[in-house]
C-alpha cells in the first residue's frame, strides 16, 4: 500500500486512491468541482491542483494516484495562486445571482470563492447568456448560466443510471448542459443530479423558492419509501414556519452509506415525504367524527381489548412501524393472548423492484415485522371478519378499502365487524369508516429503527415534534399495554429497543450505540454492500459478452 | 536546395493513382519492410531522427516504442489528417496528390507496432482529399496490399479544430464528443476504444517509406542534428508565391520567405508566424531562425505544423490577433475551465481594443489571464492559444496601446 506525504503528514492508503481521497483522510480538503468519488474522473474543472515534488508545475489531484514516496503540497504559493486563477475563470461568466439562487448557502462557488478566491474582479465585458429556468424533467430545473460545466450530472446519467439523457452541447464558453432530443430527465434517480451539482445550475423543482437553506436543520434518518432503507438526511424548516406554506419537512437528501445506498436515493423515496405535512394528517383522536382527548381515546382502546375475548380481536399491523413499535405491539398481543395479528395487506397495484435501489416492497420494515413475529395471515383475518367472528378490528396505517383485496369482500368484512379502530398518521378510506381513530407520529417525528430486507437494522431520529396528540407507535401501544397491566419497557424508543434485543434472538447484541449512524446487521445476516449501479452492471455484462465472443 | 522527398511524386501525371505510384517505385519500401522485424523498423525510424510533423515534434520512433510489449489485444494505428492549424495546408496536398505514400507509410508503421487496423481521421472540410485517399485505399485493397493483415478505415471529421488534438481525435473517432482525454493514460497505453494506439500525422507517416527504402542515415543527414529529413512548409500571407514548399528542416525562415518569392504588399516585412496560428509571432529581426523543432524553440516560438504566415508592414497586429482570438474562442472545446472561460474573455477584450474601446490595463489583463491559464488544462490547445496572445502584445505593444484610450 502506497505511503504518501501530504503537507508534511504521512499516510498509507490503498492502491488506487487518488490524492484528493488520500488528503481527505488526513483532514486536508483539496478543493474540487468535477471530481466525485462515485463517478469517473473528468479532470476538467482544474481546481484540485497540487504541487508534487519533482513535477514541473501543479498537477490535478483527482487524476493522480497516490504513489509510494510521493510528496505533495496543497498550500504552496503557486498552488494558491493557481486556485485563485481557476476560481476567477469559473466565475467570469457566472451571473452572481446568489440573492435569488436556491443554492446560496450551500454553493461551492460561494464557499471556494471565500476560501480560495477573494480576488478583485476584472471582468467588465458582457457575460455569456444562456437559457435559464429550463425544466429538464419532473423534478429538475436547469439554469445554464450558473453552470460551471463540471459534467457530474452528465456522468451520473451515463455511469450510474445508464439512461444518458444529458449531454454538454456547443463549445467553448457557449457550452451548456442539455437534454438529448426527445429525452426528459425522468429516470427514477433524477433528483441525485441536484445533489451532486456543486452550484445552482440544477435545482429541485419541489424545493425551489420554498425556504433558504440556512434556515434548515438536518437530522439523520432512513428513507421509509421501500424495504431498502436508504440512508438520508431530513432537512426541516423550524426557523421560518411561515415559509413554504407551513411545510416542516423541506426535503430529503441522501446520506452516504456504502453498505446500503452509497451516495444515491431514488425519486420515489426522495419526493415521498409529502404526507408528513399533508392536510390529511390526523392530529387528534376522534370517535365517529367527534374529537376526543388522547386519554379518552386510549381508554376506549383499552376497554375494547379488555372487554372482548382474544379471538374476537384482530390486529392488522404495519410494516411502516418501527421495530420498537412492532415489539410493543407484540407484547400487547401476547399479554392479551391475541393471536390474530398480521401485517401483509396486499397493495392494490403490486409494485416491482426497479433496476437499482427501489424495492417492490414499499414498506421500510417488513423484515422487522416478520422477525418480531407479527407475520400472521391477513387474508384469514379478513375472512374471519366476514364470517362475523371478529368484534374488534384494529387497523394500523393500512387503507384496506384501497388494498389488493376485492372491494366487496372488504365492505362485507367491515360491515360484520363491531368496532373498527384505526391508528395511523393520515386519514384514508379506512379511517373514514372507523369507529375510533387515533393519530400516530410520522417517522420524522420520533426515534426508532427499521430492519431492511437484507437484515440491516438502521436508526432514524426525530426531526420535528409530533403533530397534535400523535404518539409514536411504541408509546401508544405501550400505554395500552401498561393500562392492561402488561410489562412496559419505558418512555423512550431506545428502552423498547433494548427490550427487543433481549427478547428476540435476531436482535441479540444490538443497541442504539452499536447501530450508530451506519446501521448493523441482524445476528446471522451477511454484511451488505450498496448494489452496483445499472450502468456499471450493463458495462460489465457487455465486456463479458465481448470476451466470450 | 535539399532533396525532394515528400513531394517527389507531385509532378507526375495522375500521381494519386496506384499505377503512377508504382511507376515511381512505390511500395518498394513496403516490400523491403516485410523482410524486416518490427523492432528493426522501429529502430530504423528512431535512428532517422524523424519527429512528428503535426505540431508537437515528438520523436516518432520513440512514440512507437511506447506500445506495451506484453499487450496481446488489438493495437490501433490512427492517422491524424484533421489538418486544422491556421496557416497549414500540407497534408491536404499529400492526401490529394500522393495518397499511396500514406497507405504505404501506414503499412510499414502497422508492421512496426503490430497493428492490424488503422483509422484515418480526415478533416470534414477536406472533401477532395477524402475522395482521393478513399480511392487509394480501395485500389490498395484490390491490389492485395490491404486486407492481408492490415486494413484501413477512413473516418471524416465534422469540422472541429479540437479533433486534431490526438486524444480529442480519439474521442471523436469513438463516436463521442471530441473532447481531449486526461493523461495519463497516454494513447500508446490506452487509446482508441481503450486499446494501445499510435496517433501520427499524415506527413510524418509519408516520411516512413523513404526512410525504410533509403536508410535512416540518409534521412537524418537531410536535416539538423536533432531532427532528420525535410518537411513541407505551408507559406501564406504577404508573400509573392504562397504555397507549399519542401525544404530541409535546416532552412532558415529568411530563406523560406525568399523561396516563396519574398514579401509582397508593401514589400517590407513586419512579422511572421513560423508554425501555424498557435506559434508565437516573430518580428522582422527574428527570421534567421532555423525552421526545425529545436531552432524555433530556441527562438521562443515553435515550428508546430510549419504553417508560415507572413505579414508585411500594412498588417494590423491587433486585428491579426483578433482573428486568432476569435478562432480560439470559437474552437475551444469547453471542457477545461481556464480555456473555456478565458478564450472568450480575451476575445472580448481584444475585440474591444480593436473597436477603439480598449483601456491600457486591458493589455496587462490579457497577458496576466493568458499566463495564469497556461499549463493548467488537459490538452495543449490553450497553451497554443496563449502563444499568440502573449507574443503579439509583448512584441507589438505600441500598436495595441495606440488603439486604447489613455
Amino acid at each position: 500500500m502506497p505511503k504518501v506525504t501530504i503537507d508534511g503528514k504521512e499516510i498509507e492508503v490503498e492502491a488506487g486512491a487518488n490524492l484528493i481521497e488520500a488528503a481527505r483522510r488526513l483532514g486536508i480538503e483539496i478543493p474540487h468541482y468535477c471530481y466525485h468519488p462515485g463517478l469517473s474522473i473528468a479532470g476538467q474543472c482544474r481546481l484540485c491542483m497540487v504541487d508534487i515534488d519533482k513535477a514541473p508545475r501543479p498537477t490535478i489531484a483527482c487524476n493522480t494516484l497516490a504513489a509510494d514516496g510521493m510528496v505533495v503540497h496543497t498550500e504552496t504559493d503557486r498552488v494558491k495562486e493557481t486556485r485563485r486563477s481557476i476560481m476567477e475563470f469559473h466565475l467570469i461568466n457566472h451571473p452572481l445571482d446568489c440573492p435569488v439562487c436556491d443554492q446560496a448557502g450551500e454553493c461551492w462557488l460561494q464557499i471556494y470563492y471565500m476560501k480560495h478566491g477573494l480576488y478583485d474582479p476584472r471582468m467588465t465585458d458582457e457575460k455569456v447568456h444562456k437559457p435559464k429556468a429550463v425544466p429538464l424533467g419532473p423534478h429538475v430545473m436547469l439554469d445554464a448560466e450558473r453552470c460551471i460545466l463540471c459534467s457530474r450530472c452528465v456522468r451520473f446519467c451515463d455511469e450510474i443510471t445508464g439512461t444518458g439523457e444529458l449531454g454538454i452541447f456547443s463549445r467553448g464558453d457557449r457550452s451548456e448542459i442539455g437534454l438529448f432530443p426527445g429525452q426528459d430527465l425522468e429516470n427514477n434517480y433524477s433528483g441525485n443530479v441536484v445533489d451532486i451539482c456543486p452550484v445552482g445550475a440544477l435545482t429541485d423543482r419541489d424545493f425551489r423558492f420554498q425556504v433558504r437553506v440556512w434556515y434548515l436543520d438536518t437530522t439523520k434518518s432512513i428513507c421509509p419509501g421501500c424495504a431498502r432503507g436508504c440512508n438520508i438526511d431530513v432537512h426541516v424548516n423550524r426557523k421560518r414556519p411561515h415559509h413554504a406554506g407551513g411545510r416542516r419537512v423541506a426535503r430529503l437528501k441522501p446520506r452516504f452509506n456504502d453498505a446500503v445506498n452509497a451516495w444515491w436515493i431514488c425519486d420515489v423515496g426522495r419526493y415521498g415525504f409529502g404526507s408528513v405535512d399533508d392536510e390529511s394528517r390526523i392530529r387528534f383522536a376522534r370517535q365517529r367524527g367527534q374529537d376526543l382527548t388522547r386519554d379518552d381515546a386510549l381508554g376506549l382502546v383499552i376497554a375494547a381489548l379488555r372487554d372482548h375475548a382474544p379471538d374476537e380481536i384482530a390486529i392488522l399491523a404495519s410494516a411502516d412501524l418501527a421495530n420498537e413499535d412492532l415489539f410493543a405491539l407484540r407484547r400487547l398481543a401476547e399479554h392479551r393472548g391475541i393471536r390474530q395479528v398480521a401485517f401483509r395487506v396486499p397493495p392494490a397495484t403490486p409494485a416491482a423492484d426497479d433496476d437499482f435501489l427501489l424495492r417492490a416492497d414499499r414498506h421500510p420494515n417488513s423484515r422487522g415485522a416478520e422477525i418480531i413475529g407479527l407475520d400472521g395471515d391477513a387474508a384469514a383475518i379478513l375472512a374471519r371478519c366476514r364470517a362475523g367472528s371478529i368484534k374488534v378490528l384494529w387497523v394500523i396505517g393500512h387503507d384496506i378499502t384501497a388494498a389488493g383485496w376485492p372491494a366487496r369482500d372488504v365492505a362485507d368484512a367491515l360491515e360484520h365487524v363491531g368496532s373498527i379502530i384505526y391508528t395511523g398518521t393520515n386519514d384514508n378510506g379506512t379511517s373514514a369508516l372507523a369507529t375510533l381513530v387515533l393519530p400516530l407520529a410520522a417517522w420524522v417525528e420520533r426515534d426508532g429503527t427499521f430492519t431492511n430486507f437484507l437484515g440491516r437494522v438502521q436508526r432514524f431520529r426525530a426531526a420535528v415534534e409530533p403533530l397534535g396528540d400523535a404518539l409514536a407507535g411504541w408509546d401508544l401501544f405501550g400505554r395500552v399495554l401498561g393500562a392492561l397491566g402488561g410489562p412496559v419497557a419505558g418512555g423512550r424508543a431506545e428502552l423498547w429497543f433494548r427490550e427487543l434485543a433481549r427478547t428476540v434472538p435476531a436482535f441479540d447484541g444490538l443497541s442504539y450505540q452499536s447501530i450508530g449512524d451506519g446501521g448493523a446487521m441482524l445476528a446471522g445476516a451477511a454484511p451488505t454492500t450498496a448494489p452496483e449501479p445499472p450502468a456499471r452492471r450493463a458495462n460489465a455484462a457487455a465486456s463479458v459478452a465481448e470476451v466470450s465472443r | 536546395m535539399a532533396e525532394t522527398v515528400l513531394m517527389r511524386n507531385f509532378g507526375r501525371a495522375d500521381s494519386h493513382t496506384l499505377a503512377s505510384y508504382r511507376g515511381a517505385g512505390g511500395y518498394a519500401a513496403w516490400d523491403k519492410a516485410q523482410t524486416m522485424e518490427p523492432a528493426a523498423l522501429v529502430d530504423e525510424v528512431k535512428k532517422s531522427n524523424l519527429r512528428g510533423l503535426g505540431g508537437a515534434g515528438f520523436p516518432t520512433g520513440m512514440k512507437w516504442s511506447f506500445i506495451p510489449k506484453s499487450h496481446t489485444g488489438p493495437v490501433y494505428l490512427v492517422v491524424n489528417a484533421d489538418e486544422g492549424e491556421p496557416g497549414t495546408f500540407k497534408d491536404r496536398y499529400l492526401l490529394e496528390r500522393d495518397p499511396h505514400a500514406l497507405v504505404e507509410g501506414m503499412l510499414i508503421t502497422a508492421r512496426a507496432i503490430r497493428s492490424a487496423l488503422g483509422f484515418v481521421y480526415i478533416r470534414g472540410e477536406y472533401v477532395q482529399p477524402w475522395r482521393r485517399f478513399s480511392a487509394a485505399v480501395k485500389e490498395a485493397h484490390d491490389a492485395g496490399l490491404l486486407g492481408r493483415g492490415f486494413d484501413i478505415v477512413v473516418h471524416r471529421g465534422a469540422g472541429a479544430y479540437i479533433c486534431g488534438e490526438e486524444t480529442g481525435l480519439l474521442s471523436s473517432l469513438e463516436g463521442k464528443k471530441g473532447w481531449p482525454k486526461i493523461k495519463p493514460p497516454f494513447p500508446a497505453i490506452k487509446g482508441a476504444f481503450g486499446q494501445p494506439t499510435i496517433v501520427n500525422n499524415v506527413e510524418t507517416l509519408c516520411c516512413v517509406p523513404p526512410i525504410i527504402e533509403r536508410g535512416a542515415a540518409w534521412f537524418a543527414g537531410l536535416g539538423t542534428k536533432t531532427q532528420g529529413g525535410t518537411r513541407m512548409y505551408s507559406v501564406s500571407g504577404r508573400v509573392k508565391q504562397p504555397g507549399v514548399y519542401e525544404a530541409s528542416v535546416s532552412i532558415t525562415l529568411r530563406q523560406l520567405i525568399e523561396r516563396a518569392g519574398g514579401v509582397s504588399g508593401t514589400g517590407r516585412l513586419k512579422a511572421v508566424v513560423p508554425g501555424g496560428g498557435s506559434a508565437a509571432i516573430l518580428t522582422a529581426d527574428e527570421i534567421d531562425v532555423v525552421m526545425d523543432v529545436d531552432g524555433c524553440r530556441g527562438a521562443g516560438t515553435m515550428i508546430g505544423s510549419a504553417g508560415v504566415i507572413v505579414m508585411d508592414e500594412s498588417v494590423s497586429i491587433p486585428e491579426a490577433l483578433l482573428v486568432l482570438a476569435r478562432f480560439y474562442a470559437h474552437e475551444s472545446c469547453g471542457q477545461c475551465t481556464p480555456c473555456r472561460e478565458s478564450t472568450g474573455w480575451i476575445e472580448k477584450m481584444v475585440h474591444r481594443i480593436v473597436e477603439g474601446h480598449g483601456r491600457k490595463d486591458d493589455l496587462d489583463t490579457i497577458l496576466d489571464v493568458a499566463k495564469r491559464g497556461g499549463g493548467t488544462t488537459i490538452c495543449a490547445f490553450y497553451d497554443g492559444a496563449i502563444g499568440p496572445y502573449i507574443s503579439y502584445i509583448e512584441k507589438f505593444r505600441g500598436e495595441f496601446e495606440a488603439l486604447c484610450r489613455s
